[in-house]
Parts: C-alpha cells; sequence; structure tokens
C-alpha cells in the first residue's frame, strides 16, 4: 500500500495532539498501518508542536522536508512557516483564525498578510482548502473544538486512507463524554465547510 | 481501570513508545519502579505512577536520578524486577551508582531507560548514552520501533537475571514520542516481596572486594558478548555485495531509503538492537560478505569505529564510512530523506532527491518560542526581582524548569545554566569570580533534585548570593509530576510526608530567608530589596501554584481581566510582562479572555489603573 504522509502543525495548547491520536485510532479500526511522531516537553508552552503520521506501507515516523502529502495548519503563519514540508503535489488544510505570537505584540516581527499567505500556498502546491475554524467551532459550541473542525476538513481532501465514519467512531471512544456531541458537530462543521471550500 | 492495566493479551493498540515501554515492563512482572521525570521520559513514569494505584506495581517520584537508580538497585538486589526511567542527562546524575553497581550486579532483573534527546527538542545536550553502557560494562538495547520497544523491554528484564548485570535500555525521542499500534502480551504475576541476603563480599565494594567484582563484571560482559552474537535483536535481511550497518530509528529510514531507491536486491542490512557488547563474529562475518559498508547511527560513530576495530582484527580492508562529511552528521537527528541520500551517495546510486520549495518570496514569519503560560506565576516574580535589583549590575544564573524560558525578552533572566542544580553552584562561583550582585533562580523541584548541596556550600563558605527559589507546587515542564515540597492532599493522595522548603532552608542555616506571594507585586518588590541588600546567603521563597496547574485541578477560578478605555498606550503590560494573554488591535493593547487567567498582575503595573476585571 502506497504511503499518505500528512504533517499537523499547531501552537502548543491547541489540541493537536488530541486529532492525531484520533486520526491514528481511526486508522486502527479501519486497519491501515499507521505510524506517529510528536514533539511533546518545551515546545507545549505555546511554541510550535507537529504531528508527523504516517499511513500504510513503509517503517519511518518522520517526514522530511518536501515530502508531506497533506499538510495540516491549525494556524495561518504556522502553515506558512510549515510550507517547507511540502511540493507541489501537496495538499493543504489551514485554519484562517490567526494567533498572533507574542514576538509581534513586542515589535519583534509582523504577522504575514493573510489574503497573501493564502495566495502563496494557492501557488505553490496543488490545493489549499482554507478555513476560519475558529469560528465554526463557535457555533459548534466551544472555542477549543478548532481541532476537530480542522479533522473534519481534513478529510475532505481525499488523501487520508481513513472513512469519515470510523474518524467519528474514535472521537466517540477517545473524547471526554460530555465534549463528544460538540466535537462530533465541530467534525462535521469542518467537513462540510472544506467540501464548499472544495468544489 | 489504567488503559494500559486493563488491555488484553493479544488487543492491538495504539499506543505511545513511552506507554509502551510502560506496558512492556507491567508485563515484565515490573515490582518496583522509581523515576525523576525529564523529557523525552515523563510518559513511561507518569503511566507507572498511574497503574501503581491499581495494582501491586511500587512506583515512586524519588528526589532525583542518583536516588531512583538506588531504590531500583537495592530491589534487583533483593531478587525484585526494578526499572528506573530517566532523561539523557539524568544518567550523569545517576551514574555514580550506575558505575559499582555493575560491580556488585544484580539478582531480579533491573533496567534503565535512558532517553536520548538528539536533536535536543527538550534538553541542553545531544550526549550519545550508549557510552556509559561501554563505561559500566553492562548489556545496551535500542529499538527501533514502538512495537518493539514492548516487548524489548520485556526481554530487558529477563536478559538482565541471565547476566547478572542492570541492562541499559537505550531510547531516543523517537521512540519514546512516536505512536505506534502494538499488540498486548500476557501480564506476569509480580513478585512484591523481596529477599535480601547479606554477603558483604558481593554487596559492599571496598576496595579488597572490588578487586574481585571487577573480574565478576568482566566475566559477565564475556557472558553478554556471546548472547549478542546469537541475539535474535542483531539480524540481517537482504542480500547483495553492499552492506548497511544500522540501529534505532535510523533503520528505518534505511529500510525506507533502500526501498524508495530500488536496490533492494544489492544491499544487506544488519541492524543491531543488542549494541553493547557489539557481537563482533557476526559483524565480521557481515563485513566479509560485502565490499562496502555503510554504518548509520545518530549521535556519535559508537558503532562504526568499534566495526572497523572488528575488521582490522579480521583482517578486512573494504571500506567503512558513517560520519563523514557529504555523508552523515554527530549532529541532530536524522529523517529519512538524509539517509536516503547518503545511502545513494556512499554506494554511487543515481537519484534525484526532493527538490526544496523555493521559499523565497515568502515573508519572513515572525518566531514563536515557546514561552510561560499567560498567568504564569514565574512571569511575576522575574518581573518582581527584576525591580528590586534595579540600579544593581547583577548576573542571574538560572536554572531547569519552565522558569528557563525566563531568558526570553521583556524578562531576560537567565545568564548562565549548566544542569539541574547549577544555579547554586555557578552562583557560588561567579560571586568570588566578579564583583556583582548574584541572584540565582531555581524551582522547588529542581531545589529539592540538586540545589540543596549548592545552598549549603553557599552557607558554608559565605558566598555573598541571593537564592530565589520559584515554588509553583509542581514540576511543571514534565507534566505535573509530585516532588518532596508538593501538597499530596490537592492529588487526593494519603500517606506521603512533606518537606517545607522553609525548614529545609532555615534548616541548613541560611541566615536570611523571606517567602513571598508574588502575585503582590509591590509588597513583593519590598520583601526583596530587603533580601538583596543581605550581605551572604539570602533566600526568597516566591510562592504560587504553577496556572496550568491551577486548571489541571480546577483552581482556576479568578476573575479574567480587560483593558478599560483609560488605556492610554503605555504599553508597560505589554513591554515588560511578556504576558501571551495580550495582543494588539489596531495598535492598542488587548487581553485575550480565553487565555487571561486572572493573576493581575498586569493590572498592578498599569500606571493609568486601566486594567480592571471583567464583570460576569
Ligand atoms: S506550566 Fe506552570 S510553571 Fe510552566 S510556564 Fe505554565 S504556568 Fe508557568
Amino acid at each position: 500500500m502506497n504511503t499518505t504522509r500528512l504533517i499537523i502543525v499547531a501552537v502548543g495548547g491547541q489540541g493537536n495532539l488530541l486529532a492525531s491520536s484520533i486520526l491514528g485510532e481511526a486508522a486502527l479500526l479501519s486497519n491501515i498501518p499507521v505510524r506517529m511522531s510528536e514533539i511533546h516537553g518545551m515546545a507545549q508552552r505555546g511554541g510550535v508542536v507537529e504531528s508527523a503520521m504516517l499511513f500504510g506501507d513503509g517503517a519511518s515516523t518522520v517526514i522530511s522536508d518536501g515530502e508531506a502529502d497533506v499538510l495540516v495548519g491549525f494556524e495561518p503563519s504556522e502553515t506558512l512557516r510549515a510550507l517547507k514540508k511540502c511540493n507541489k503535489d501537496t495538499v493543504v488544510v489551514t485554519n484562517l483564525a490567526p494567533l498572533p505570537p507574542f514576538t509581534v505584540a513586542i515589535g519583534r516581527g509582523v504577522y504575514p498578510d493573510l489574503a497573501k499567505l493564502q495566495e502563496l500556498i494557492r501557488a505553490k502546491t496543488k490545493k489549499l482548502i482554507a478555513v476560519d475554524a475558529l469560528e465554526l467551532a463557535k457555533q459548534a459550541g466551544s472555542t477549543l473544538a478548532v481541532n476537530m473542525v480542522l479533522l473534519g476538513a481534513t478529510m475532505q481532501t481525499g488523501k487520508i486512507p481513513v472513512s469519515p465514519e470510523n474518524v467519528k467512531e474514535a472521537i466517540r471512544t477517545k473524547v471526554k463524554k460530555a465534549f463528544v456531541d460538540i466535537n462530533l458537530t465541530a467534525f462535521e462543521l469542518g467537513f462540510a465547510a472544506a467540501l464548499a471550500e472544495r468544489s | 481501570m489504567h488503559k494500559l492495566l486493563a488491555g488484553q493479551s493479544g488487543r492491538k493498540m495504539f499506543l505511545l513508545g513511552n506507554e509502551a515501554i510502560a506496558r512492556g515492563a507491567v508485563e515484565a512482572g515490573l515490582a518496583v519502579g522509581a523515576a525523576y521525570p525529564g523529557t523525552p521520559s515523563s510518559e513511561i513514569s507518569n503511566n507507572l505512577f498511574e497503574m501503581s494505584r491499581e495494582s501491586d506495581l511500587y512506583f515512586e517520584f524519588s528526589v532525583n536520578e542518583k536516588v531512583s537508580m538506588e531504590v531500583a538497585a537495592a530491589a534487583a538486589s533483593s531478587g525484585l524486577r526494578s526499572m528506573t526511567m530517566m532523561k539523557h542527562v539524568g544518567l550523569n546524575v545517576a551514574a555514580d551508582p550506575l558505575l559499582t553497581l555493575a560491580y556488585v550486579g544484580v539478582k531480579g532483573g533491573m533496567v534503565v531507560v535512558s532517553a536520548d534527546d538528539p536533536q535536543m527538542f527538550s534538553s541542553q545536550n545531544e550526549q550519545d548514552n550508549r557510552y556509559y553502557g561501554k563505561l559500566a560494562g553492562i548489556p545496551v538495547l535500542e529499538p527501533s520501533s514502538v512495537e518493539e520497544a514492548k516487548d524489548m523491554v520485556r526481554y530487558a528484564f529477563e536478559l538482565s537475571e541471565q547476566v547478572g548485570e542492570p541492562v541499559l535500555f537505550r531510547t531516543t525521542t523517537r521512540i519514546n514520542h512516536s505512536t505506534g499500534v502494538v499488540t498486548l502480551g500476557d501480564v506476569q504475576p509480580v513478585k512484591t516481596r523481596g529477599e535480601f541476603v547479606k554477603e558483604p563480599s558481593r554487596w559492599v565494594p571496598l576496595p579488597v572486594n572490588a578487586r574481585n567484582l571487577h573480574v565478576r563484571l568482566l566475566k559477565n560482559l564475556e557472558e553478554a558478548k556471546n548472547i549478542s552474537e546469537t541475539s535474535p535483536y542483531n539480524f540481517t535481511e537482504g542480500s547483495g555485495a553492499w552492506g548497511i550497518i544500522c540501529n534505532g530509528v535510523s533503520y528505518n529510514y534505511v529500510r525506507d531509503g533502500v526501498a524508495d531507491l530500488g536496490i533492494e536486491g544489492r544491499v544487506k542490512i544488519l541492524r543491531i538492537g543488542f549494541s553493547h557488547p557489539l557481537p563482533e563474529k557476526m559483524i565480521q562475518s557481515f563485513l566479509a560478505g560485502c565490499e562496502r559498508v555503510l554504518v548509520v547511527e545518530e549521535g556519535e560513530p559508537f558503532m562504526e569505529e568499534a566495526v572497523k576495530v572488528f575488521a582490522q582484527e579480521a583482517g578486512l580492508t573494504l571500506p567503512i564510512k558513517g560520519k563523514a562529511p557529504g555523508l552523515l552528521s554527530r549532529l541532530y537527528e536524522f529523517d529519512p530523506a538524509m539517509v536516503r541520500q547518503a545511502v545513494a551517495t556512499f554506494f554511487g546510486v543515481s537519484h534525484a532527491p526532493v527538490r526544496p520549495m523555493d521559499l523565497s518570496d515568502v515573508p519572513e514569519i515572525p518566531q514563536r518560542p515557546p514561552n510561560l503560560c499567560a498567568g504564569c506565576s514565574h512571569r511575576a516574580s522575574f518581573y518582581i526581582v527584576k525591580k528590586a535589583a534595579e540600579g544593581m549590575d547583577a548576573i542571574y544564573p538560572n536554572d531547569i524548569g519552565c522558569y528557563t524560558l525566563g531568558i526570553l525578552p521583556p524578562l531576560s533572566m537567565a545568564d548562565y545554566l549548566l544542569c539541574m542544580g547549577s544555579s547554586l553552584g555557578a552562583g557560588c562561583g561567579f560571586s568570588k569570580a566578579t564583583d556583582k550582585k548574584i541572584i540565582s533562580f531555581i524551582g522547588d523541584s529542581t531545589f529539592f533534585h540538586s540545589g540543596l548541596p549548592g545552598l549549603v556550600n553557599a552557607i558554608f563558605n559565605n558566598h555573598n548570593m541571593t537564592l530565589v527559589i520559584l515554588d509553583n507546587g509542581t514540576t511543571a515542564m514534565t507534566g505535573l509530576q509530585p516532588n518532596p515540597g508538593v501538597d499530596m492532599s490537592r492529588l487526593n493522595l494519603s500517606g506521603y510526608g512533606h518537606v517545607s522548603i522553609e525548614d529545609a532552608v532555615r534548616g541548613v542555616g541560611a541566615p536570611f530567608v523571606t517567602t513571598i506571594q508574588p502575585l503582590k507585586v509591590a509588597k513583593s518588590i519590598e520583601a526583596v530589596k530587603e533580601a538583596l541588600q543581605f550581605k551572604g546567603v539570602s533566600v526568597v521563597i516566591s510562592r504560587e501554584i504553577c496556572s496550568l496547574y491551577a486548571k489541571a485541578l480546577k483552581l482556576d477560578t479568578k476573575r479574567v481581566f480587560r483593558i478599560s478605555a483609560k488605556c492610554i498606550g503605555h504599553r508597560n503590560c505589554i513591554d515588560e510582562l511578556g504576558c501571551p494573554a495580550f495582543f494588539l488591535k489596531d495598535g492598542k493593547a488587548q487581553i485575550d479572555p480565553g487565555l487571561c487567567t486572572g493573576c493581575a498582575v498586569c493590572a498592578q503595573i498599569c500606571p493609568e489603573n486601566a486594567i480592571i476585571p471583567v464583570k460576569d
């Protein structure tokens, strides 16, 4: 089976570790070989956190520059920063709600323009699916559900060899009971928004 | 029930490497575990700690790695299976007992997990701890995947009992923090009571005994070497006249690289999982069947140098390379493309590497370094000390924990750091070597870990310095583990003692001790000023719960703050505190209510009193 390489970048605290572990569980349910690696520790204090997931054949658990098939960015400037992981065939999913790093507030850097950012990503990759995951998460009932919105959007890339049903099943088993409904709604909203974006 | 205990034999689970290691130890019937947490090893200890409350396993968070090594050693000398786990630099702290433990050996299986951190994702160096196996003369095992880690740790206990020595189980971040599908095995019952048979000639390494014990160790090492020669963890796959010797995660990159390059029929791979003692004969016969050999290992040329020696002994002159310009580096971690390229270059396979994307038109993206959390009490402490020391020419030795992030602007409160506890020892040195005011920072857990001896030293030698102990009631950086100063009732755990930092500091005779609450800014500045005036050793204990811990304990009930119309844009809040809850909107400071914890430090420093609580 071909290998599919997915990179998820986020800011520490955005819940990307839960999103990737749900996707991993879903792959296990689908009987698809899956491996991943993540960075824990200091980066979780508001730094950049990256998960690499590999579906299908192969043994490696990391993804080299230029070799991601799908890039999912939980924060627009981080999506842009991770562009080095992509090639012209990569499909990119990004959140459009910025979390400017603190360096911007203290005058050490300028946050990139969102329109320009999308234009750049579009020009360099195969496809960009951009959604305001924060807005959709609010609609779902919690700003913390940004991760599930983006997970839903990721399933619209058509590249992840796992069915949306299995992802939902994994959400039901991995997420705390009280939050399952909100998370499922968020997933659906992301899934629908990305479909609209795609067509 | 804990998920790693509940899982039935034969079940497949998607587990983190560290969870797989913890499960492997449980399957092996681990009786005693002890650890000081450290990334990337921490989740092993967290899981064992949780499981110990629901099973016969005894687990403790020890005060430091040296003590945890000794706890595990005594258990193993009493015939129990024991394990200690630490980050790579933790083994430096535990090296003293380990090197003599190798002389006296063990009875029950004992596994020492070293979690190395190539690339230094969360560490101050990237030392290669395989050398500790060689230095101590004990077996070293290295898994290549999460699944293998579980089975190998189980085997490590058997090996330890067979050889009578502790086994060093060496992992790297990409094992510890990788996740993979693991098939569970059955759990052996725990033998919980050991028996220590007195035998001073064996257990007490007086010189007269140690001379015999060294002979014993070398004999055991010889036996380990024989086991390594036929170990299933050292295996050859593929065929061809090109050879690759590799270990750990490098093996995965080699396998994928060989497949990507389409040279399967031409390459033999020797995967080394039992890496000390290396299987000399196996390696020599591998070399004899090759025209040229590439050694692929992250870190130091540990295998490469040995392989070259083995070749020389066998009279083999084929080219053997690994760490060399244009091939592989001693720096940082590897990745699949890097290894693929090295394989292609060394064997002369034509290959078009992926061209890096042209990013020349991408604007510079602002850096996003990790930062102290919103509401972190350390930020308040740093601000207070900075204000109190205004006008003084001070050096700030810092220490290891979240508060090392005080290095970042606008706080900029970290001038020197070596290792756990170095803020004290180095503070003593700076106080003699310079005429500056010395103000050292250390966290509560690090203070217990290795700060106390430095403090005793400072008092005895009468150094002129101020020590600020940042007591946030937990071991925050590694994931909120307890330490001897922690109030265990907050965690609903009973049966623990409690060590008061005040009592400890006064008990060793600190002549000036004061405790501050850093969220009360003005009062704290006054108290710190007084401490800084003191000639000799003064200690400030700055006590306020870690905001992440408070959240975890659901104690985060304070009202959040907002910036009112009174703001006229001094920006002191942003420019002096650097709290990530702040952001700029149309050039004006704003507070993100989702991040604000209500610590109110900003409200106290705003000259216009413009920062006010949000009314419900
Ligand atoms: S985890 Fe605790 S100590 Fe660490 S930065 Fe956050 S609030 Fe501060």
